[in-house]
C-alpha cells in the first residue's frame, strides 16, 4: 500500500476504531440485555435478565414520557423514540448514546424495517412519518400525513411490514397508509381511506401478514391483509360494545404486543372491563373475558398458555393472568403502584413489571408467580428486551 | 349522561349535541360567577391540602401526561401550557377535567377528582403547572 493511499484510509480506520472501542467493556452477547425507560429523568437503565441486575444507566435522552424503542438486528443498538421528537441510537455494549437527532416536535413511536436498514418514526407534531438510515440516522424520507385541505393527522400504530414497507394509521383522518420504501428516498404510498373513526394504535400479527388497527371513535377494529393490500381494509368486531355506554378511558390501551395463543388473539376492549378473544381464522369474536379493570396491555407469555393484563386508572395496581385453555383468570396480584408495562424474558420463564409510583422494576417467576427481584428505578415505564430484535412488529 | 367519557351508538349522537351545549355554556361563564374565589381563582374552602396537592401534581404529570405529555406540551391530547390555555376560563377547564369532552379521547375525571381538586388543577395549569418535588 502506498503512503498516499494509507493516509487516505487512515481517517476511515480511526472512525471505525472510535465507533467500536469500548475499552472498559468485556466481550459479551446482548441476548439477555434490555433497557428500562425512566420516563421523568430522561434516562435508560441497562439491565440483564440472567442475574436480574442493573448494569448501567444511560442519560441524556430528553423527554421519555411514552418512550418506546426498537432494536437493530445485531441486538447491539436500540433506537429510542422520545415524546419530544428525539430519536436516539443507543449502544448497549458501549453503554452510551451512539447518536441522536431531534427530528420532530412531538412523536409517539417507531419501527425498524425487515432488513434493519431503515428506522421510521411516527410523529404527532408535525403529523407524519420520517424515515432514517439505521446506521447514521440520516434522514431519507419524509411522509407528511396530509388529509383534507392542508390538515395533518397524528400518526399512530406504525409497524414494519415485509419488503421495506411500513404501515401506519392517521388518527384524525381515519386512514391507514402503507408506505413502500424499497427506494428509501422515494416512498410509494398506498392510502386506505374511510377505515373508521380515530384509529388509536395498531399491531401486526406475529407472521407479519395482518395489520390491525384499533378504533377509539367506534367499537371495532380494522384489518389489512399485507399479503393482499389490493383487497383493501375490512372491519372486524364491529359494535363489540353492543351500544352500551363505555366507561371513561383514563389511559389508551396499547395494541403492540399481540397476544396470540394458537389461533386466538387476545386484545383489550376500550372503555370496558373486558379482554376480547378473536378467532383469527374467521376474524370474529370468540369470547370476552371479564377482568379487573380497563385493560391497557394484554400480552401473551411466549408459549401462549398465559396472557398477562395490566389496567388503566384506578386499577393500575392490579395485574391479572388469563389461562388460555380455560379462558379464566388464574391469578390476580397487586405487584405495586401504577404498573405501566410488562415484558417477558425471551422464553417466558420470567416477566418484568414496571411499578412507576413505587419507583421499582419487579421480576416475577411466571410459573409460580413468586417475586424474584426488585430493582430500584426512577418512575419506570417501558421495559424492552433485545429479543424484540427478532420479532416482526416489535 | 354526557359527563361520562364516551358514548356509543345512538348515545354518541346525543352526546355530541350535549357536548356542544356544554362547551358553549361553560366557556360563557363569567369568572365573577364565583364570588368566593380567591385572587388566584381557587375557592379557599376547596383548596386541596398540601399532601393532596403533591398527589395531584404527580397525577397530572404522569397520568394526564400519558396523553398531554409529561411536560404538558401535548401528545394525543392538546398542550396544557399557559400559552395554550389563554382565553380558557378556569371554570371551563374545571368542567373539561371533571366531565371530559364527548367525541374526543378526553375522559371525565369526576370519579377520581373532586370539584375543588379539578379547580385547583385548572388554576395551576393556567399559571404554569408546578413540577413534582
Amino acid at each position: 500500500m502506498s503512503v498516499k493511499r494509507w493516509v487516505c484510509t487512515l481517517p476511515l480506520v480511526l472512525a471505525a476504531v472510535s465507533a467500536y472501542a469500548c475499552p472498559d467493556a468485556p466481550p459479551r452477547g446482548t441476548g439477555d440485555l434490555g433497557l428500562v425507560v425512566e420516563r421523568a429523568i430522561g434516562r435508560l437503565q441497562l439491565v440483564e435478565s440472567t442475574g436480574n441486575t442493573v448494569l448501567d444507566g444511560i442519560e441524556g435522552l430528553g423527554d421519555l414520557s411514552h418512550a418506546s424503542m426498537v432494536y437493530g438486528r445485531d441486538g447491539r443498538f436500540a433506537y429510542v423514540f422520545g415524546r419530544d421528537g428525539g430519536l436516539t441510537k443507543v449502544d448497549l455494549l458501549c453503554r452510551r448514546i451512539d447518536r441522536r437527532v431531534v427530528q420532530a416536535g412531538n412523536s409517539i413511536g417507531g419501527a425498524i424495517s425487515q432488513d434493519g436498514r431503515l428506522v421510521a418514526v411516527a410523529n404527532y407534531q408535525p403529523g407524519g412519518v420520517k424515515v432514517f438510515a439505521a446506521n447514521t440516522l440520516e434522514l431519507l424520507a419524509e411522509i407528511p400525513a396530509e388529509y383534507g385541505e392542508g390538515k395533518r393527522a397524528k400518526v399512530v400504530g406504525l409497524e414494519d411490514a415485509a419488503n421495506s414497507r411500513f404501515a401506519f394509521s392517521l388518527f384524525e383522518a381515519g386512514e391507514i397508509w402503507l408506505a413502500d420504501l424499497s427506494d428509501p428516498r422515494r416512498p410509494q404510498i398506498t392510502k386506505f381511506k374511510d377505515i373508521g373513526r380515530e384509529p388509536y394504535d395498531a399491531l401486526v400479527t406475529p407472521d407479519g401478514r395482518y395489520y390491525i388497527a384499533g378504533l377509539f371513535g367506534e367499537d371495532g377494529l380494522v384489518l389489512l391483509d399485507l399479503w393482499h393490500p389490493e383487497r383493501g381494509t375490512r372491519r372486524i368486531l364491529n359494535g363489540y360494545g353492543r351500544g352500551e355506554q363505555a366507561l371513561p378511558v383514563y389511559k389508551m390501551p396499547h395494541l403492540e404486543g399481540w397476544a396470540m395463543a394458537g389461533r386466538y388473539a387476545y386484545i383489550p376492549a376500550i372503555g370496558r372491563h373486558e379482554v376480547l378473544v378473536i378467532d383469527t381464522d374467521s376474524w370474529t369474536e370468540s369470547a370476552r373475558i371479564p377482568v379487573a379493570g380497563q385493560p391497557v396491555f394484554v400480552i401473551a407469555r411466549p408459549d401462549g398458555r398465559h396472557v398477562w393484563v395490566n389496567f388503566a386508572l384506578p386499577d393500575n395496581g392490579t395485574v391479572q393472568v388469563i389461562d388460555t385453555e380455560t379462558r379464566s383468570i388464574v391469578h390476580t396480584m397487586q405487584p405495586g403502584k401504577a404498573v405501566l408495562h410488562m415484558e417477558f424474558t425471551p422464553r417466558g420463564e420470567h416477566v418484568w413489571l414496571s411499578a412507576r409510583d413505587d419507583d421499582r422494576v419487579l421480576v416475577y417467576d411466571t410459573a409460580t408467580f413468586a417475586r424474584l427481584a426488585e430493582l430500584p428505578a426512577d418512575k419506570p415505564s417501558g421495559i424492552f428486551f433485545t429479543a424484540r430484535a427478532f420479532r416482526i412488529g416489535f | 349522561m354526557w359527563g361520562r367519557g364516551r358514548c356509543l351508538g345512538s348515545l354518541r349522537r346525543l352526546g355530541n349535541a350535549a357536548a356542544v351545549l356544554m362547551v358553549a355554556g361553560v366557556s360563557g361563564f363569567p369568572v365573577s360567577a364565583h364570588p368566593a374565589d380567591g385572587e388566584d381563582g381557587v375557592r379557599a374552602a376547596a383548596v386541596p391540602a398540601p399532601a393532596r396537592q403533591q398527589q395531584l401534581i404527580h397525577m397530572v404529570r404522569h397520568d394526564c401526561g400519558s396523553c398531554h405529555g409529561l411536560t404538558l406540551a401535548g401528545g394525543l391530547g392538546p398542550a396544557l401550557l399557559p400559552v395554550a390555555l389563554q382565553g380558557k376560563p378556569v371554570e371551563y377547564l374545571e368542567s373539561m377535567i371533571l366531565r371530559g369532552l364527548v367525541g374526543t379521547a378526553m375522559p371525565g375525571w369526576e370519579g377520581l377528582l373532586s370539584e375543588g381538586e379539578a379547580r385547583w388543577i385548572a388554576s395551576r395549569l393556567r399559571e404554569g403547572f408546578p413540577d413534582e418535588r
